[in-house]
């Protein structure tokens, strides 16, 4: 394990530079298919819808680098809309609503962190478990009614630009930023690659393992309270079946950036290289009036390919 | 052999006392038509949880079960229009459910991708072939032959829950009697060690897929039979259903151990408790909440059990404890 670093700068620009291949590859053919593509009005309409599934795999990068995984994202999502919608409706001021909706993810996240490193039961179980559980408080709170009439100047954060810049893309830039340097600068990211690699290991090396874990959970949490927000804005309502399935495409987005699913590797410019291909391959498909569900078949299928010539690497890489 | 029958004794005392709650606040529920209702409801799940057992005892697992049933349910519904016989109809469902299922075992024993990754892919892929093959509009019309199958009765019991009772036994068999069904335990408990007894891991894992499609497929004929349509969407959310059933039963999501029997009960305790809230006058809405919760009470359970923290646990008197 003492030889990470020097992998890390082996095994990730190898990874992103297929990343980059494939970008302009897709990105040139995607403008053979509509000459719209490339330009920047439509790249800012492809960035605003991916913020939402962005800020999901922000976090998500975070828990698969430790070798875990947050299935309940798109439930925290959508719970955290739902707690902002009912606190608006009972009169709270929004930007006050909104925080404690991020505070609502936040919570939800610490309480995943919590059953995973206190009760020991295996993330995957307690995000499956917690995917049901939030989403079906958010049901149940709102008895799947949705919640509208938001302010002006709230609704600009999900459907208005700053400049030519859509605001969200803003949010979200500042937090990649945020994340990405938590991940490679400090110590506690160098700490959640050493979980990742081997937790036993970063414990007796003096790691506080489980005190990252529930720090990176609650982190995720708080970010999908976020994209809650930014949906409500967005839709100008809040629903509770709001970002079902979005933990999917987070986590596509996470693995096509070259993070093993297993732990120990990956980068959030590997992510938002991620997101982008996804994204990209998405609008094009549009333009060219392919159907969401033919382009469900491209990622799934593209997701599939990506994991598998990774790992194709790897085992070579192994032998050698 | 051992076995820890405490967990199928924790859901029948949590069914009995869920029992007296009813008997005292909605004794309504207490009729056979209620009785029927629930088992058929279950017997779908309870097919496909047999499949995801197998899974889950080798310590994989299958979150693609509710895309393949919506491919299954829409290859039976089609061909059953195209006036395909219908014993036909459930082989292609069959067929159909076990080449998925092959592609997931070879892409998690050979490529070694995680086979949370293989199915997560391989869901989505499923559901774009669906509405590209149906163009996203419902199958209508279904032939009243196809349909008799899920709604009609056999010696006073719907076929569904024949079909299930015999899946269930057959299940119950293989799991501890069969030479195929003990390599299962083997290999989720110990990869390394079953290789070394000369057990052909890579074999079972593409193995416990195809049974997993194949039982998915074998479910349509409990489920597609039952309606009068076949919606594009179908199934959604069902892979968690049957992993809740698996689970709260008492298959050990780490591999190695579980019941047949426990995963029945499992899918039991989850159909009475969704009708139980209808009775008792709570919204349906939160039922979503309470499965949620009935996993991690029932993972807490197993984690503690391991740890030794819970001493009390009920044993069949024969059984003994493992050396």
């Amino acid at each position: 394990m003492s030889d990470r670093p020097s992998k890390r700068t082996l095994a990730l620009p190898w990874s992103e530079l297929v990343l980059v291949v494939g970008l302009i590859i897709a990105a040139i053919y995607m403008n053979g298919l509509s000459p719209a593509f490339l330009s920047f009005s439509n790249f800012f309409e492809i960035t605003r819808i991916s913020v939402e599934t962005g800020l999901a795999a922000l976090g998500m990068t975070l828990v698969i680098i430790t070798g875990g995984i947050d299935l309940s994202v798109g439930s925290v999502l959508g719970l955290s809309g739902i707690v902002m919608g009912i606190l608006h409706h009972m009169g709270l001021e929004v930007w006050l609503a909104a925080a404690i909706a991020v505070g609502t993810g936040a919570l939800c996240g610490f309480i995943n962190g919590q059953l995973i490193t206190r009760a020991g039961i295996p993330p995957l179980i307690v995000t499956l478990a917690t995917l049901a559980i939030f989403r079906g408080l958010a049901l149940g709170i709102s008895q799947a009614r949705s919640f509208g009439s938001y302010p002006p100047e709230f609704l600009a954060l999900g459907a208005g630009y700053l400049g030519s810049v859509p605001t969200q893309l803003l949010v979200f830039g500042v937090l990649a930023l945020l994340v990405g340097l938590l991940l490679a600068k400090t110590t506690l990211g160098r700490f959640i690659y050493a979980i990742g690699n081997n937790a036993m290991a970063a414990r007796f090396s003096g790691v506080p393992v489980n005190r990252v874990l529930v720090l990176v959970y609650t982190l995720s949490g708080a970010l999908a309270g976020v994209a809650g927000v930014i949906f409500t804005a967005r839709v100008s309502s809040a629903r509770s079946d709001a970002g079902i399935g979005t933990e999917l495409d987070a986590i596509t987005a996470v693995v096509l950036g070259g993070a093993s699913i297993s732990g120990g590797s990956g980068s959030i410019v590997g992510t938002l290289l991620g997101l982008l291909l996804v994204g990209v391959v998405r609008n094009g498909l549009t333009l060219a009036f392919i159907p969401a569900e033919q382009q469900a078949i491209i990622i799934g299928s593209i997701l599939l390919v990506a994991v598998l010539l990774n790992q194709v690497i790897r085992l070579r890489s192994r032998r050698n | 052999m051992y076995v820890d029958r405490g967990r199928e004794l924790s859901i029948i005392f949590f069914l009995v006392l869920l029992g007296i709650v009813l008997a005292v606040f909605a004794p309504g529920f207490y009729n056979a038509r209620n009785a029927s209702d629930i088992l058929v409801n279950i017997s779908y799940i309870t097919i496909a949880a047999m499949g995801m057992t197998a899974v889950i005892l080798t310590a994989q697992i299958d979150i693609s079960v509710g895309a393949i049933l919506a491919a299954c349910s829409t290859v039976a519904g089609l061909s059953a229009k195209a006036g395909v016989p219908i014993p036909l109809v459930f082989l292609y469902a069959i067929g159909t459910g076990a080449a998925i299922g092959l592609i997931n075992g070879l892409l998690v024993a050979y490529a070694r991708i995680p086979s949370i990754i293989v199915t997560l892919g391989m869901l989505t892929v499923i559901r774009g072939v669906i509405i590209l093959v149906t163009g996203g509009s419902w199958i209508y019309d279904l032939p009243a032959n196809f349909r008799t199958v899920g709604t009609g009765s056999t010696l006073g019991l719907p076929n569904p829950v024949w079909l299930m009772l015999a899946t269930l036994l057959v299940g119950a068999w293989v799991f501890s009697q069969t030479r195929w069904g003990r390599s299962l335990y083997a290999v989720g408990s110990n990869p390394a060690a079953a290789r070394l007894a000369g057990i052909a891991v890579e074999r079972t894992y593409v193995s416990v897929f195809m049974l997993s499609g194949a039982l998915v497929g074998l479910a349509t004929m409990a489920f597609a039979t039952r309606f009068t349509t076949v919606q594009s969407n179908t199934g959604q959310g069902f892979e968690f259903v049957v992993i809740t059933a698996v689970v709260v039963g008492g298959t050990n999501i780490f591999g190695g151990s579980g019941t047949a029997l426990g995963s029945f009960l499992g899918a039991l305790l989850v159909g009475v408790t969704g009708t139980a809230l209808t009775f008792l006058r709570v919204s349906a809405y939160w039922e979503q909440s309470l499965q949620g919760l009935f996993i991690l009470l029932a993972v807490a359970l197993d984690v503690a059990r391991k740890r030794g923290a819970l001493n009390f646990s009920f044993r069949w008197p024969s059984s003994r404890r493992p050396t």
